[in-house]
C-alpha cells in the first residue's frame, strides 16, 4: 500500500501467557476515517495500546508512516478509553487539555502563548469554552469524553487512535465529534477509532477492520460487513480458537519465538 | 501560657531541633504524599515504612555504629526494594494491591524484628535506641539529623516544581504519559524514591506504625478543600506543619508524652473536621445546601401562593392585595408553623410587608413572585409540548422544578416556546 499511515506486521500480544491479539497484519490508508470493530473481549483496546508501545509485543512490530514508533510519537494522539482514569483529580478541563501539549522536549518548560491559544482553540472545537475552568469531576460522561478529544487535538498530531469516544455520549454529542472527525479528515489526518455499534459503522468509515483475537477481516465496509465475516467474528465458531489459546495458556507454551518473525 | 512561651521562644535548643524538624518531616511527606495519594499509593507509605527497619538493623550492623548516613542508606534501600516488590506482585500475579502490600509489610517487618533481637542479643555495643524506630522519638532529633531533614525537604519541593508537569500527568493517566513519550519511567522511580526518602527522614521522630500516616492524611485532609493541585500541595503542607508544630508544644508541656501520636492525634483531628466543615465537600456544607434548598422551595411556594390569589380575584397585574395567612392557606396547604416560619423570613428579607395581621407583597416581592410562576408555567407548556404527558400529571410534573430553572434556560424556553409574559394554565 502506498501511503500507509500504519502498518501492523504479524503482531501477537499476551497477558501472562494468553495470546489477546494473535498474528495481526494489516496496513491502515493515510486520510481516512478508520474503524476497529469486533465483540467484548476481542483485543481491541489492547491492539490500540500495542499500537501506542503500552504494551509490549510478543511478537511482530508496528510501523507508522514507515518509522518507528519511538520516532514518530509526537505525530501520533491517543484517547483513552474514558472510564481508565479517576475524574476526581484535582484538575480544571483547562488543566487536562494542556496536558496534550505536553513533550518530553518541554517537560521542565513553562507553558507558552502557542500553547494556551492551541488549548483554547481545541476546547472550543469540542464545545467546552463555557466549563473550562470547571473540575473535571463536575462534568458529565459526554462532556468528560469531549475533554479527552480535545486534549488529543491540542496533540495537533497526524495520526489519532481513539478507544471508543462514542460510548456515553448522546446523539447531539456524537455528531458533533462526527463532523469534527470529518473536518480533520479533510485536513488529511488519519483517524483510528475503536466502535462497539455495528448499526453505524457503514456511516461513519472509509475503512474497516474486524477483529476478534485474529483478524477477521479488512477492507471497505462493503467488503468487510459481510454476513460470513460477521458470524466468522461474532457468531460461536471461534470459540475453538479461545480453547486453543487456554491450552496455550496453561501449558505456558510459546505461541512464537520471540523475533523469530521479523 | 508561660509554657507556650518558653516553647516558642526555644529557650530549650532542643526544641528547635524538635519544631524545625518536625517542619522538615511533616512538610516532606505532606507534598510527596499528595502524589502518592492522587496515584492511588497511598497505602504503599505503610509497606515502605515497616520496611525501614530491617534496613536500619542491616546499617547498624554493617557498621557497628548508630552512624545516621548508614542507617539511612540501610532504610533507604530496603524500603525501594518493599515498593518494588509490591508492584512487582501485583505485575505478576492475580495478587491485588492491598493484598501483596500486606505481604511485603508483615515480611520485612518480621525481619526487621529479627535483626533487632539479633542486634540486642549479639553483645553490639551502644545499640540502645534503635528500638525506638519501633514507636519513634522527636526529642531524639538532633542537629546533625536535621541539616539531613533540611537536605530532603529542599530536595523534594524543588524536584516537585522542576518536574510538575511529569508528576501530575503521571499521576492523573500513566498510559497517556508514555503515549507522549514522557520518560515515564524515571517519573515513577523519581516519585517512588523520593516517598521512600520522606518516610527514611521521619521514622526516627514518628516510628514505623505511625509514619505512613503522614503520608497519606494531609492530601486526604487537603484534598477536601480545593479543586486545584497547586493548593491542595500548600494546604496538605500547611495541616501536616501545624499538627508537628502543635504536637511538638503539647508533648513539650505534657513533659513525658511522646511527640508522633500527638502528632497523628492532631492531624486525624484536622481530617475529620475538614469532612464535617469544608466549604465544597464536607458533610456540613450538603446539610447546609440541602435545608437551603428547603427554605428556598418555600419561600417560592408561598409567593407562588399569593400571585394565584390575585390572579382568581383578576388582580394579577397590580399585586397589591392584603392577605391574611387565611387567604394564603385557601390556595395552597402549607403546614401553618412552617407558613408563619416562611413569612416572617419573606418580611425579613423585604419581599413582603405586614400590617395588622394582613401581608402585603413589596414592589421586589410582586416582581419574584411573577417570575416564579412564569418559571411554573413555561416548564408546564414545555412538558405539553415536548414530551408525552398526561395534562392531568402537567401540573405536579412541574411542580419543584422552577426552583432550580436559571435564568439562561428560562431565556431558552421562552425563546423555544414564544411566550412572553406569564401564560394561563389553561388545562
Ligand atoms: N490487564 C489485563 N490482564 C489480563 N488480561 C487482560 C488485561 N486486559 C485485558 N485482558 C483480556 O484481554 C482480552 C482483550 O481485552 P481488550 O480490552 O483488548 O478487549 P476489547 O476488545 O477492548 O473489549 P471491549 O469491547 O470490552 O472494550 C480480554 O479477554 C480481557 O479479559
Ligand atoms: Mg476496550
Amino acid at each position: 500500500m502506498n501511503n500507509c499511515a500504519i502498518e501492523v506486521h504479524n503482531l501477537t500480544t499476551t497477558y501472562g501467557g494468553a495470546p489477546v491479539l494473535w498474528d495481526i497484519d494489516f496496513e491502515l490508508p493515510a486520510g481516512q476515517i478508520i474503524g476497529i470493530i469486533g465483540p467484548n473481549g476481542s483485543g481491541k483496546t489492547t491492539l490500540l495500546k500495542t499500537i501506542m508501545g503500552l504494551l509490549e509485543p510478543s511478537s511482530g512490530y508496528v510501523k507508522i508512516f514507515d518509522q518507528d514508533l519511538e520516532k514518530m510519537r509526537e505525530r501520533i494522539a491517543y484517547v483513552p478509553q474514558r472510564e481508565s482514569v479517576d475524574w476526581d483529580f484535582p484538575a480544571t478541563v483547562e488543566d487536562v487539555v494542556m496536558m496534550g501539549r505536553y513533550r518530553k522536549a518541554n517537560l521542565f518548560r513553562r507553558s507558552n502563548r502557542t500553547d494556551l491559544a492551541v488549548v483554547a482553540e481545541s476546547i472550543e472545537k469540542v464545545g467546552l469554552t463555557p466549563f473550562k475552568k470547571r473540575q473535571i469531576a463536575q462534568l458529565s460522561g459526554g462532556q468528560q469524553q469531549r475533554v479527552f478529544i480535545a486534549r488529543a487535538l491540542a496533540q495537533k498530531a497526524d495520526v489519532y487512535l481513539m478507544d471508543e469516544p462514542f460510548v456515553g455520549v448522546d446523539a447531539a454529542t456524537e455528531n458533533a465529534i462526527l463532523s469534527l472527525l470529518e473536518e480533520m479528515k479533510a485536513q488529511g489526518k488519519t483517524v483510528l477509532i475503536i466502535h462497539h455499534d455495528l448499526q453505524t459503522v457503514s456511516d461513519y468509515f472509509d475503512y474497516l477492520v474486524l477483529l476478534n483475537t485474529r483478524l477477521i477481516a479488512k477492507g471497505t465496509p462493503q467488503e468487510v460487513l459481510t454476513k460470513e465475516n460477521l458470524s466468522n467474528a461474532y457468531g460461536g465458531q471461534l470459540t475453538l480458537l479461545a480453547k486453543v489459546a487456554n491450552l496455550i495458556k496453561e501449558n505456558e507454551f510459546p505461541i512464537r519465538e520471540k523475533d523469530m518473525d521479523l | 501560657m508561660q509554657t507556650f512561651i518558653d516553647f516558642i521562644s526555644f529557650k530549650d535548643p532542643n526544641v528547635l531541633y524538635v519544631v524545625l524538624g518536625m517542619f522538615f518531616i511533616n512538610g516532606s511527606s505532606a507534598m510527596i504524599g499528595t502524589f502518592a495519594f492522587l496515584r492511588k499509593r497511598a497505602l504503599i507509605g505503610d509497606a515502605i515504612a515497616h520496611a525501614l527497619l530491617p534496613g536500619i538493623c542491616l546499617g547498624f550492623m554493617f557498621s557497628g555504629d548508630k552512624n545516621i548516613l548508614y542507617l539511612f542508606l540501610g532504610a533507604f534501600a530496603t524500603g525501594w526494594i518493599s515498593t518494588y516488590l509490591v508492584d512487582y506482585i501485583v505485575n505478576q500475579s492475580k495478587i491485588k494491591q492491598d493484598a501483596a502490600i500486606g505481604i511485603v509489610l508483615s515480611v520485612f517487618f518480621a525481619l526487621g524484628i529479627v535483626l533487632l533481637t539479633y542486634i540486642q542479643n549479639a553483645g553490639y555495643s551502644n545499640h540502645g535506641g534503635l528500638n525506638l524506630f519501633l514507636f519513634g522519638q522527636a526529642a531524639a532529633i538532633g542537629k546533625s539529623e536535621l541539616w539531613i531533614f533540611a537536605v530532603i525537604f529542599i530536595t523534594i519541593l524543588l524536584l516537585i516544581i522542576l518536574f510538575y508537569k511529569g508528576f501530575t500527568t503521571v499521576a492523573f493517566n500513566a498510559d497517556f504519559a508514555k503515549a507522549i513519550g514522557l520518560p515515564v519511567k524515571t517519573i515513577e522511580f523519581l516519585l517512588t524514591s523520593l516517598t521512600v526518602l520522606s518516610i527514611a527522614s521521619g521514622i526516627q521522630a514518628l516510628g514505623v506504625v505511625l509514619m505512613s500516616a503522614l503520608i497519606v492524611t494531609p492530601a486526604a485532609a487537603a484534598r477536601f478543600w480545593t479543586n486545584k493541585l497547586p493548593k491542595m500541595l500548600g494546604i496538605a503542607v500547611l495541616f501536616s506543619v501545624f499538627s508537628g508544630f502543635i504536637g511538638a508544644f503539647v508533648s513539650y508541656s505534657e513533659s513525658g508524652t511522646p511527640t508522633g501520636p500527638w502528632v497523628v492525634m492532631i492531624l486525624s483531628l484536622i481530617t475529620l473536621l475538614s469532612f464535617i466543615f469544608s466549604t465544597k465537600r464536607g458533610i456540613l456544607a450538603r446539610y447546609l445546601q440541602a435545608r437551603n434548598n428547603k427554605l428556598k422551595i418555600r419561600h417560592e411556594n408561598i409567593l407562588k401562593a399569593i400571585y394565584q390569589y390575585h390572579e382568581r380575584i383578576g388582580r394579577q397585574v397590580r399585586l397589591d392585595q392584603k392577605l391574611s395567612a387565611t387567604d394564603i392557606l385557601g390556595i395552597r396547604i402549607f403546614d401553618t408553623s412552617e407558613l408563619q416560619k416562611g413569612l416572617r423570613r419573606l418580611i425579613r428579607n423585604d419581599y413582603i410587608r405586614k400590617t395588622e395581621d394582613r401581608y402585603q407583597l413589596t414592589e421586589i416581592g410582586a416582581k419574584e413572585s411573577k417570575r416564579i410562576v412564569r418559571l411554573h408555567r413555561l416548564w408546564e407548556q414545555y412538558l405539553l409540548k415536548r414530551t408525552t404527558i398526561d395534562t392531568y400529571h402537567v401540573h405536579s410534573g412541574a411542580e419543584a422544578i422552577e426552583h432550580i430553572l436559571s435564568p439562561e434556560i428560562e431565556a431558552e424556553l421562552k425563546r423555544e416556546l414564544g411566550i412572553e409574559g406569564i401564560p394561563e394554565e389553561d388545562f
